[in-house]
């Protein structure tokens, strides 16, 4: 027979400073494992909401950016007649050539020169609204083909100085005027400016286009339009599925956050298994006696093992749900950081998947489990005699 | 004195809790001191800016380059002394995972902006007179076993192609808090290429470093040249090379925030241990302090015996979490050199750990002295526990 589960239950609630103190460090714990984890499938979630599977990005080949790509207006043209390319209800071409630039602006709330972030500028075409669906104008009205207007993102509107309604910025000698506010969503274009595209190449003297995007014209017809692009002679670009190039984007950051949050928590784990075994070694040492008198009656060694087990990996279960309660909290928070790999601004929110909790739990039980199993063992080795004889 | 005999006693009386505690306060400390060295060294580049260097940039942001008819200009405003310039190359080394800098540079005039890279006289000659010549810092060539003469092909992500170098020099930091992974080569052969494949890129550069004459004109300097280019095609912004890296670390100012952040929650939850450990000690103890009360002992000496114990054992633990954390930053540099190439534990990151000891210490005292304080000596001496 085993020892009740309320035997457990009770003993922690008897000692509860000490049950709170080493909770509370495990609750920590497990609260750094979930945000750093959440923060990582945030930027990912992020860029990948970003793309849309139809549509086909083509940049300069080795380029990592679109910032970087260089793309003739003579194999813009040709890209554009390819037959994968999908037609629009006008019959024309479903594909945007757009024009990406980087500029600096001053973030909200910072006084010094220093504080300025890179923000994407995008010079789109006519089609560039109609191939992403996630873009909705939320104030004002859309920017007129050909003028000195821009729309900006809702996520810039709200981190950076001098971007609301109406208000200018001046780049290349002119002065645009802010038309409207869009909303993407939780995509990465929340974070950037759009204007016109020939406005925008003119105004930089970039006589260049960055990227096309295209809608395919149906979606296994991505392979043949790779294809046709990757071994024209006229040029050097590649094309990827926007969902590819935007997962792409997040792979270095997503990384290094995983890699900065795992070896966090392994380091910080250290200090809250040597809690729990603090714990549980005083709760063997002060019931000697008490062990001893469960043995006289009947229970088995493994019994004990259980019991005492058991109650530390209700230490860790109650850490886990309290580290991950808090950490529920965060998705309330949205971050904005410059993305190493597009040297750009991007807002993304701490994202709280299933796998994040299944894991967090996992690795509070896991801490349980470490810090109980040497005092447990210690709990099942002890003598019957030598055991009722202590006080 | 009796009084410390005792608390020395009492701290370690229950060796197995005692030397769990340390150990947990050693990793705790030894965390957060690299920690805080992560996030110094992310300020190395500002503490490394010199003074008397400003750095001018396209206005629009830092991909726009800026002619290099700017020089001459900038040369004639009072109080520049040197003028160099550049362009950021972005080349990749076999694979991406091989990141280092590499820029393309006037050798001359870049060198003799930076006295604290430290070139071989006999290699800096071959260096300027060769055009394909490159200069890796010390740590970088060490990294990839490079000797000066070795061919090394970069693969470019902005200019396009494969572009080889020839290692000429291999340059030493004046000390250690010089950035030793850098690449430098002779901007006039980027520039070469470029004419080649779009000619209309051509004699551009990326930034100037300016050098002033005296730090403090450096503010009316770099107005000065910023006025010169007002309501041109490429206007310029210029710094402070100090104002300039911090720039580029308020970008990833949130990473660094939440490095920081964290870097508080394991003095945490060091603390929520350290509290438990001195809850048990003295709840085990509760006897002991009534029976001293008894002989007359007063509420002064029981705060002594607990707090005394508590910095006995944090100080224990504190020792030996910084003596660690030498030998770990020395491990971590190694494996982590091209993320932070100048990584070394300051004066104030110990400081910080002492403080950050003194604090555990003291919080984690201070319910069970309450506790023991409090307790009625009846009470006490009734208990067993």
């Amino acid at each position: 027979m085993a020892i009740p589960f309320s035997y457990s239950f009770r003993n922690l609630w008897k000692r509860r400073l000490t049950t709170i103190l080493t909770v509370s460090g495990m609750t920590l714990v497990v609260f750094v494992f979930a945000t750093v984890l959440m923060m990582a499938a945030g930027l990912q979630k992020t860029l990948v909401e970003t793309g849309s599977p139809d549509n086909v990005v083509v940049v300069r080949k080795a380029s990592s950016s679109e910032v970087m790509s260089t793309i003739e207006r003579k194999a813009a043209s040709i890209v554009e007649m390819l037959p994968e390319v999908a037609a629009g209800n006008r019959g024309q071409p479903m594909i945007a050539k757009e024009c990406v630039v980087l500029i600096a602006l001053k973030k909200k709330g910072a006084g010094q020169s220093s504080s300025h972030s890179n923000v994407v500028v995008r010079g789109i075409g006519t089609e560039s609204m109609e191939l992403r669906h996630q873009v909705r104008l939320t104030a004002g009205r859309m920017l007129r083909p050909g003028s000195s207007e821009v729309v900006v993102g809702n996520s810039i509107a709200k981190g950076f100085q001098g971007v609301g309604l109406q208000q200018t910025l001046t780049w290349g000698m002119r002065t645009w005027t802010v038309v409207g506010i869009f909303d993407a969503g939780n995509t990465g274009f929340s974070s950037e400016i759009w204007g016109d595209g020939d406005q925008v190449m003119q105004a930089f003297r970039r006589p260049v286009y960055s990227s096309l995007i295209f809608k395919l014209k149906s979606p296994d017809a991505f392979d043949a339009a790779k294809t046709a692009i990757e071994n024209d002679p006229r040029f050097t670009l590649e094309a990827r599925r926007e969902t590819t190039y935007y997962r792409d984007q997040s792979r270095v950051m997503a990384k290094f956050l995983r890699i900065l949050g795992l070896s966090l928590t392994i380091i910080f784990s250290t200090g809250a298994i040597i809690g729990a075994m603090i714990t549980m070694y005083s709760a063997v040492a002060n019931r000697t006696a008490e062990i001893g008198t469960l043995r006289a009656l009947g229970f088995r060694r493994r019994n004990i093992l259980l019991a005492f087990l058991v109650e530390s990996l209700l230490l860790g279960f109650i850490g886990g749900c309290a580290g991950l309660f808090f950490a529920s909290f965060m998705q309330f928070i949205t971050i904005s950081t410059v993305n190493f790999q597009t040297f750009s601004e991007l807002a993304f929110k701490f994202t709280l998947t299933p796998g994040i909790i299944l894991q967090s739990m996992i690795f509070a039980l896991g801490m349980g489990l470490i810090g109980g199993v040497l005092p447990a063992l210690r709990a099942s080795r002890l003598k019957i005699v030598d055991a009722l004889r202590a006080t | 004195m009796m009084l410390f005999k005792i608390l020395f006693r009492n701290a370690f009386h229950n060796k197995l809790r005692s030397s769990l505690t340390i150990l947990g306060i050693a990793v705790a400390i030894l965390a957060f001191g690299l920690l805080r060295t992560v996030i110094s060294s992310f300020y190395a580049g500002v503490e490394a800016a010199s003074t008397m260097r400003l750095v001018t940039r396209n206005a629009i942001s830092i991909i726009f380059p800026l002619p290099i008819s700017y020089t001459e200009k900038i040369r004639q405003i009072n109080g520049v002394k040197t003028v160099s310039y550049g362009n950021w190359f972005g080349g990749i080394y076999i694979n991406e995972r091989n990141f280092f800098p590499n820029f393309c540079v006037d050798p001359t005039t870049y060198f003799a902006l930076y006295p604290e890279f430290v070139l071989d006289e006999a290699q800096k000659k071959s260096f300027l007179t060769d055009r394909k010549g490159a200069v890796a810092g010390r740590k970088l060539a060490a990294k990839y076993g490079w000797r000066a003469g070795d061919t090394i092909t970069l693969k470019g992500t902005i200019y396009p192609g494969t572009w080889d170098f020839v290692l000429r020099a291999i340059y030493k930091g004046r000390d250690n808090t010089v950035d030793e992974t850098q690449f430098f080569f002779h901007w006039a052969y980027l520039n070469e290429g470029v004419k080649r494949i779009w000619p209309g890129y051509a004699d551009k550069v990326g930034f100037y470093m300016v050098g002033v004459t005296r730090p403090d004109i450096a503010p009316e300097v770099a107005f000065q040249i910023d006025e010169s280019f007002k309501n041109s095609l490429a206007e310029t912004l210029t710094e402070t090379e100090k104002a300039f890296n911090l720039g580029f670390i308020a970008m990833s100012e949130a990473i660094v925030t939440a490095i920081q952040m964290v870097s508080f929650v394991v003095i945490f939850i060091i603390m929520a241990v350290v509290a438990n450990t001195m809850a048990m000690t003295t709840r085990e103890r509760t006897g002991d302090y009534a029976i001293m009360k008894t002989l007359g002992f007063g509420a002064k000496d029981i705060i002594i015996l607990i707090f005394g114990e508590a910095l006995v054992i944090t100080f224990t633990g504190s020792l030996m979490g910084i003596v660690l954390t030498f030998p770990a930053a020395k491990i971590f540099s190694r494996e982590l050199g091209t993320f932070f190439p100048v990584f070394l534990v300051s004066a104030k990151t110990i400081y910080m750990d002492i403080a950050a000891a003194f604090l555990i210490a003291f919080l984690a005292a201070i319910i069970p002295t309450h506790h023991a304080i409090r307790i009625r000596i009846a009470d006490g001496l009734r208990r067993i526990g």
